[in-house]
């Protein structure tokens, strides 16, 4: 028993020394975590969002002992279905419900409408492989028309524009996507399509609809094909790009070049607007992606965890609300070390709102 | 080592004997009274196992069957023709066809048998005729341990370590000879290696101890008889194999080919990892992307939210099933036509 409770402590003190602002909201907690409700919650969904749910989970149990959240990464689109049927608590989902899954879901929940939360925001970066170039800046426009076919060459007059005094080589582009259905697709072509709406008309869905460019599974098999294709570009979540050291690129889209940062990103979500109605947070992703705020970086992959407004039995909604609460607030210092953007204030304090209104 | 081994003598006259006796075992009556309880039972059972599997193979066709005619009815392409991006999410307005990924599954387990197959024959001549017998045993079980690697590990062999060491001679092959189809610029970058160049030299790994194995076997089963006429006529030891082995064998090396087809136009994990994904359609260049019939199904399988979805890419099984069925009765006639020369 000695053993056991000096490993936990072991275990406790590392994850504290393991940056100095990471044992993370807790010394400043905005008020006393109401831990009740059942110990073991469901979820399933996205991917994007699997690393930021260990982190919450995590801190969920510090904070609740004997509290546990199994949350099963099988993509968005099965998570929204699973949800649907009731089979999980909440879903992660890249994307919002669509249309005519909105009745299904208000049924799963008797009757009440179903939130949208957006609780995890993760930047996705445009990797890029050309030697020698250290710093590449692009905006929507070119985005859009490399990977629609338009723009084919790294020396096209519209790249070498947005980068004076960079030695662009004459070189094939080589675009890359995520041949699997994916919510950094969807984002990514809902981004094109708002910023460049001129270029890009292909369209949006989680499904890559350029024309053009080679297919990857997954975030690492882009990294893996943007790190062995010369002349290759991708996009990918930061975090993926930060662990492989691929170099990405900065985005100017009309107020100066910026690079991406989570303070970059973190403006860029801040002058998001909602969608939805009172407390459904739905984004109105237009409002994100045409940012024109300075040294706003645009390209945010936005997740949501959808869960019901009412509905569930006192035991799950107790444990929900914790759990969400603890992700919202006390997790969010975990979170940029992870490859996501803790959130901003403002925002916070609105999602918070919406958490303590669900019945 | 020159001299047959006498413990092999028989051999010979065992397989010849083997193939004479199924007539006559045929030609017996099954329900010729006085059978006792046992026979009936193991009559009852091995029927039942014939009958099973009859029954379990209409069944999966049935199954696909059904389960893709939904979404067939809803697709507003030609199924056999449209060689597009699939659009399934959009169940009203299905688009959906099979153009592109029959082509690229034929023209990958192709050139994974065309690479696989002079191999096998090598090393199943090699085992049978030429390799000292304390070796044979070990190198037959190292051959055979190729097939118990898992295929997802072919897959991120193929991707991480294999194409970049074949990159110089993609590229080479590409610069050189892109006059010709084969290696034109395909939809996938050479370099990048994600294409079905690469695929294929993996592919051919993965069937070639299916192969080598059939053709063993086979080849060690040439009658001793035979090889002892040869020698005593004065062949050489090629001389030995290209009368006697090959001759005998050819009907296993075929069949063991068509095994390895087979395994081919099925691989999923390994071409999922290796194959890039395409928007341009396919050219008969190995240097196209591309998904098979299995890759594109695994690749999405995650994301069938409804019947229809999933009924489009079931439907895509069909054909691989249908496809499959046809190189199994192809291998069944090509061993059927041997036997009976």
């Amino acid at each position: 028993m000695a053993a056991v409770s000096t490993t936990v402590a072991a275990s406790l003190m590392l994850t504290g020394c393991g940056s100095d602002n990471n044992l993370h909201g807790m010394s400043v907690p905005t008020g006393p975590v109401n831990c009740g409700g059942k110990s073991d919650l469901t979820a399933e969904g996205s991917t994007a969002q699997q690393n930021a749910i260990a982190l919450f989970n995590k801190d969920w149990a510090q904070l609740c002992p004997d509290k546990q959240l199994a949350y099963n990464p099988t993509g968005s689109g099965a998570g929204r279905e699973q949800f649907i049927a009731a089979h999980v608590d909440f879903a992660g989902s890249d994307s919002p419900l669509s249309h005519d899954q909105l009745d299904p879901a208000a049924k799963r929940c008797n009757g009440n409408p179903a939130w949208h939360l957006p609780m995890v925001f993760g930047p996705v970066a445009v990797a890029y492989h050309l030697d020698g170039v250290k710093q590449l800046v692009v905006n929507a426009d070119v985005l859009a028309q490399i990977f629609s076919g338009g723009i084919y060459n790294w020396n096209d007059p519209a790249i070498v524009a947005l980068n004076p005094g960079v030695a662009l080589p004459d070189r094939k582009i080589s675009p890359i996507y995520r041949s699997d259905s994916s919510g950094t697709t969807d984002n990514f072509q809902k981004y094109l399509a708002a910023a460049a709406p001129k270029s890009w008309t292909r369209g949006t869905g989680s499904e890559f609809q350029g024309g053009v460019g080679e297919g990857a599974q997954k975030s690492a098999g882009v990294i893996q094909a943007v790190q062995s294709t010369p002349g290759a570009i991708g996009y990918v979540e930061k975090g993926f790009a930060d662990q492989s050291g691929v170099p990405y690129a900065q985005i100017n889209d009309g107020s100066g070049a910026v690079a991406l940062s989570d303070d970059a990103a973190r403006k860029a979500i801040d002058s998001a607007t909602f969608a939805g109605v009172g407390n459904d947070l739905k984004l109105n992703l237009k409002s994100l992606y045409r940012t024109k705020a300075a040294g706003a970086y645009p390209l945010v992959l936005a997740t949501y965890e959808i869960v019901c407004s009412k509905g569930y039995d006192p035991a799950t909604t107790a444990a929900v609300k914790s759990l969400l609460s603890v992700a919202a607030d006390n997790a969010q210092s975990g979170l940029p070390a992870a490859g996501y953007v803790a959130l901003p204030d403002k925002f916070k304090h609105r999602l918070l709102a919406a958490i303590n209104a669900i019945r | 080592m020159t001299t047959p081994n006498p413990a092999d003598a028989g051999s010979g006259e065992v397989v010849a004997a083997a193939s004479v006796e199924p007539t006559a075992t045929r030609s017996l009556p099954w329900g010729n009274g006085k059978r006792g309880r046992g026979d009936r039972l193991f009559h009852g059972l091995s029927e039942g196992s014939g009958v099973l599997i009859v029954v379990l193979i209409a069944a999966i066709g049935v199954f696909l069957l059904v389960r893709a005619i939904p979404a067939l009815a809803r697709d507003k392409e030609n199924f056999f023709t449209y060689g597009g991006n699939w659009v399934t999410t959009n169940t009203s307005a299905m688009h959906f066809g099979i153009f592109d990924l029959l082509q690229v599954t034929v023209f990958a387990a192709l050139f994974a048998l065309i690479l696989a197959m002079p191999v096998a024959l090598g090393i199943a001549i090699f085992l049978a005729q030429y390799s000292p017998r304390r070796i044979t045993g070990p190198l037959a079980y190292l051959v055979d341990l190729l097939a118990a690697v898992p295929s997802i590990i072919y897959g991120v062999w193929g991707l991480y370590v294999l194409a970049p060491r074949l990159r110089p001679i993609a590229t080479w092959l590409n610069e050189h000879l892109g006059w010709f189809f084969l290696f034109a610029t395909g939809n996938a970058s050479v370099s990048g290696g994600g294409t079905i160049f690469t695929a294929g030299i993996v592919l051919a790994v993965m069937i070639l101890p299916i192969i080598t194995a059939v053709t063993r076997e086979v080849f060690i089963k040439t009658p001793q008889s035979h090889i002892e006429a040869a020698l005593a006529l004065g062949a050489t030891r090629w001389e030995v194999v290209k009368t006697t082995v090959l001759p005998f064998g050819r009907s296993g090396y075929i069949s063991g080919a068509m095994l390895g087809l087979g395994r081919a136009l099925g691989e999923t994990v390994a071409l999922l990892i290796i194959l890039r994904g395409t928007q341009a359609a396919f050219g008969w260049s190995l240097f196209d992307g591309g998904y098979t019939f299995a890759t594109k199904i695994a690749a999405t399988a995650s994301e069938f939210n409804n019947q229809y979805k999933a009924g489009a890419y079931i439907a895509a099984g069909l054909v691989l099933f249908l496809l499959t069925f046809v190189v199994n009765a192809m291998a069944r006639a090509a061993v059927a036509g041997k036997d009976t020369r």
